[in-house]
């Protein structure tokens, strides 16, 4: 089910959460929201599931303006940043709710609702209550409710953000696999940009309420619309005046470089490296090099070294 | 992943789920408003008829308010209003009245003061010490809020009475009526001071220490500072427990003399039919307590805004 | 701390709740019982005392229940709405409780009995309050009035709407989210709120004996029995031995609220 948002504003009082977003969410992909912390994205997410009017502007789901309509009636599943969990019920009790809401017969649910924890790996969780589960699980009871009702949509509202690193991963890749098993249009809101990088085949970067760059990840990591886009979405330094990957970068003789300074700091993190070369002209700027070529060109601190662009570096 | 769902999703019947109907929408629409509306309304129409209507009734009689028309009754800007003044004043300043009031006032602040003192005390004790039996200790602090008043008297009376085992009779002296309101007005005291003792960051105690304060120092200057907001709000509403207590005063209280406090001379006077001058009594101990109470509200929260 | 420190405070403590209170309620069960079982026994027996009790708890059955929904409803108002007067809303309901209770009586009964605004219309539609069971019953519905409320507000506002937002992405109605969503994630703060507003119509005093009247033989709930029993008919033992009841009823409204404190935290166990 596509998804056309079409001029969107919301303005809480003063502040214009969302200014004039039109964005189109194609068919069964897996759409990432990108954006720092007051962007709007989880305002934009909150617009498209209904849980939120516009003040101006259309919410178009599969061909049907759904601007005014219900959350109850979208027929999306969202989940929250917190889970949301119905902490009086357990977890296959949740799972069921929202069939229970469309009177499904209770043999259906109890079929259904094993399907959806297994898929979730929740099976033997059945029984036990929201608090009696880790945030990684309780997350996996968000998804495999929300699913439940066969939803043309799923939200999902910085799922990941509040579990640790190593269980990030996991339900990353987790997701990125569910998508494809499970084809839905989905759309992610996430201020985490390699998590937008991993997961996603579309991209939406979004900055003080509006839509700066949308697009395939790789499309806007090398093609970045705006200053903005390139930092965030990867590394980057000042390098002659032009915002540049740091992996673009090499360093060479004196002779050789566009530019030469001196090495200010050489901090290796194991696989690779950050060299600090702080250039003739004043401006400081960062390389990143492979634990290879760190050994192989014997650098020092205070070394006068050239540096220029890779031949081979995208612009 | 270990089970591939079986993807062929059946088609579900939508059409029952999509968008409803336009009058549907606008009912639903319209149903949160009206409904918390209605309800209000009749919350409030609740609350008029066993509390606003009678505090205004207390009021208006206390002062002797009356309302004359002059002319047609719809025209309200002909009706004058007159206040009884010398009535209500009268009423106030009768010698038992007069009594009666100081009485309670300063029955109620050293009661106040008295707990508010212990109360740290005993919030200590329960946060910061360990001992057998302390969870008894817990529990009986909440008895003197859970206990109707009037057996709160009994009770004190039981042991301090007229037969008292330990030859203590405390009937009709302040000290009765002062044991039977630092009972009652216990619970208050301490539970506004526990909680804010219990969450005090240890490491700033800790802190002091190391730089060389001893116990007694770092109490008045770490740990009493940021309680200052807590004691004064339970030593407000201690005083206001106290001034309106009167199931346990009843049984201590004397009738004339120096054991009336300002409730039991109010119920005296409707014991004597005496309405006009219980409301007016009534209606200065209101906002006496009124002062009070925005007073150590104010109080607190300046004291708030100093700590961190 | 010093060791000595700690002792003195603990001694002190310790000697102060004694006096307060450990005593009295040990020699409590002492009076009651002093002249054996048996006439503890016919005292709480006796029927004018078990009317005395019938009538409290009946008007108790319908002050809690009313103060009941309407704290649940007043709850969801102030922690979930915003609206002109919200504030002055919130107060009136503090009203009851810091204000005398013989205060609150008195006002009552200028309100509705004959003497005062609304007597004379009320009694020719025959409705007494002054000296009856429905006088009692307002009274008491005033002093018990906030509980609930006041124990509800601060868990609505802790547990916030997304719960309900996420029943209504589910396709939950209004209805269902309240009953299947609201009120179960409140129900050990409505029970702990319910519980306090039991033992305080059981308990109160003040309101009801202005609005019953004085004459003897009046409309008695059980502290109103009590009361007379020791200070018009100096029966000491028998005020002892209801007292007793009561104060065991309070024991147990202590221990229940506990009990409800502990369910309740395991509910909320942090989330995030």
């Amino acid at each position: 089910m596509s998804i056309s948002l079409s001029h969107l504003t919301k303005h809480y009082g003063k502040t214009h959460a969302v200014e004039d977003v039109s964005v189109e969410i194609t068919h069964n992909s897996l759409t990432a929201i990108l954006g720092p912390s007051g962007s709007g994205k989880s305002t934009l997410l909150k617009l498209i599931s209904g849980l939120e009017s516009p003040d101006t502007g259309t919410v178009t789901i599969d061909g049907e303006d759904m601007t005014h309509v219900d959350p109850r009636h979208r027929d999306i599943g969202f989940c929250f940043q917190n889970y949301a969990p119905f902490r009086h019920m357990n977890v296959a009790k949740n799972v069921a709710f929202g069939l229970k809401v469309r009177k499904r017969s209770s043999s259906e649910i109890e079929t259904r609702v094993k399907e959806l924890l297994a898929l979730v790996r929740l099976e033997d969780k059945a029984k036990s209550f929201p608090s009696q589960l880790s945030g990684g699980e309780r997350q996996r009871m968000a998804l495999a409710r929300a699913l439940a009702i066969e939803p043309r949509v799923l939200l999902l509202d910085e799922p990941f953000g509040a579990l640790d690193a190593v269980v990030r991963q996991e339900l990353r890749q987790w997701v990125k696999e569910l998508h494809a098993q499970m084809p839905v249009t989905t759309v992610l809101v996430t201020h985490d940009q390699q998590e937008a990088m991993e997961v996603a085949d579309q991209l939406i970067v979004m900055r003080a309420g509006s839509v700066v760059q949308a697009g395939h990840p790789l499309a806007l990591y090398e093609s970045p619309a705006t200053n903005f886009v390139h930092e965030f979405l990867g590394p980057s330094t000042m390098f002659l005046g032009e915002v540049t990957r740091p992996h673009d970068l090499e360093l060479v003789s004196v002779y050789d470089g566009t530019a030469k300074g001196r090495i200010a700091s050489i901090v290796s993190l194991g696989f690779e490296a950050q060299v600090t070369v702080e250039l003739s002209d004043g401006t400081t700027t960062w390389v990143q090099l492979s634990r290879n070529e760190l050994s192989k060109l014997g650098l020092r601190v205070a070394l006068l070294v050239g540096v220029r662009r890779r031949a081979d570096a995208d612009f | 992943m270990a089970t591939a769902l079986d993807t062929q999703m059946p088609a579900p019947s939508r059409s029952s789920s999509r968008g409803p109907s336009g009058w549907r929408r606008l009912r639903s629409k319209l149903a949160l408003p009206l409904l918390a509306g209605g309800g209000g309304a009749l919350i409030v129409g609740y609350l008029s008829l066993i509390v606003l209507i009678p505090i205004a009734a207390l009021v208006s009689h206390g002062f002797s308010l009356s309302v004359t028309t002059h002319g047609a009754g719809i025209e309200f800007w002909r009706w004058s209003v007159s206040i009884g003044w010398k009535t209500f004043w009268s009423a106030v300043t009768a010698t038992g009245a007069k009594q009666a009031i100081i009485l309670s006032l300063w029955l109620s602040l050293s009661v106040a003061a008295i707990n508010a003192v212990m109360g740290v005390a005993i919030a200590w004790v329960l946060v910061r010490d360990n001992f057998f039996g302390k969870g008894l200790l817990e529990a009986s602090i909440d008895l003197p809020f859970a206990l109707p008043t009037i057996v709160a008297g009994v009770v004190l009376l039981a042991i301090y009475g007229v037969d008292s085992p330990i030859h203590v009779d405390l009937f009709e002296t302040w000290m009765g009526l002062m044991l039977a309101l630092l009972f009652v007005t216990l619970p208050f005291s301490v539970r506004a001071v526990q909680p804010v003792l219990a969450s005090l960051d240890l490491e700033s105690e800790a802190a002091a220490r190391t730089l060389g304060a001893g116990g007694l120092r770092t109490f008045f200057t770490v740990i009493l500072p940021s309680l200052w907001p807590a004691i004064l709000g339970g030593f407000g509403l201690a005083f206001a427990r106290a001034v309106g207590e009167f199931g346990s005063i009843s049984l201590i209280a004397g009738g004339i003399g120096r054991t009336t406090t300002a409730s039991y001379y109010i119920y005296n006077l409707t014991q004597g039919f005496l309405w006009t001058g219980a409301a007016a009594v009534s209606t200065a101990l209101l906002l006496i307590s009124l002062i009070i109470l925005v007073t150590t509200n104010v109080l607190s929260r300046r004291f708030q805004k100093r700590t961190l | 701390m010093k060791g000595t420190h700690r002792l003195a405070i603990r001694g002190v403590v310790l000697v102060y709740l004694a006096i307060l209170i450990g005593l009295p309620v040990v020699f409590l069960v002492v009076k009651a019982f002093q002249h054996g079982f048996g006439p503890f026994w016919s005292q709480i027996t006796q029927p004018e005392a078990l009317s005395a009790l019938l009538l409290s708890v009946e008007v108790a059955a319908i002050a809690v229940p009313v103060n009941a929904i309407v704290g649940v409803g007043a709850a969801i108002l102030i922690a979930r709405h915003n609206f002109l007067g919200k504030r002055a809303f919130d107060t009136t309901f503090d009203i009851p409780v810091a204000v005398s209770p013989v205060i609150l009586g008195v006002a009552l009964v200028l309100a509705y009995s004959r003497i005062g605004w609304f007597g004379a219309p009320l009694a020719r539609v025959g409705i007494m309050v002054l000296f009856s069971p429905l006088g009692i019953t307002l009274a008491t519905m005033a002093v018990s009035l906030p509980y609930v409320l006041r124990s509800i507000v601060p868990v609505l506002l802790e547990v916030g709407t997304e719960q309900e937002q996420a029943a209504r992405t589910l396709g939950a109605g209004r209805l269902r989210s309240f009953f299947q969503v609201t009120l179960p994630s409140i129900r050990w703060a409505v029970m702990y709120g319910i519980t306090l507003t039991i033992a305080r119509t059981l308990g109160e005093f003040g309101a009801v004996l202005v609005v019953s009247g004085n004459i003897s033989g009046r409309t008695q709930t059980l502290p109103i029995y009590i009361y007379d029993d020791w200070d018009q008919k100096f029966d000491v033992l028998g005020s002892y031995s209801d007292a007793l009841i009561l104060a065991l009823m309070s024991v147990l409204v202590l221990g229940i609220l506990a009990v409800l404190r502990k369910r309740e935290r395991k509910l909320r166990v942090d989330l995030a």
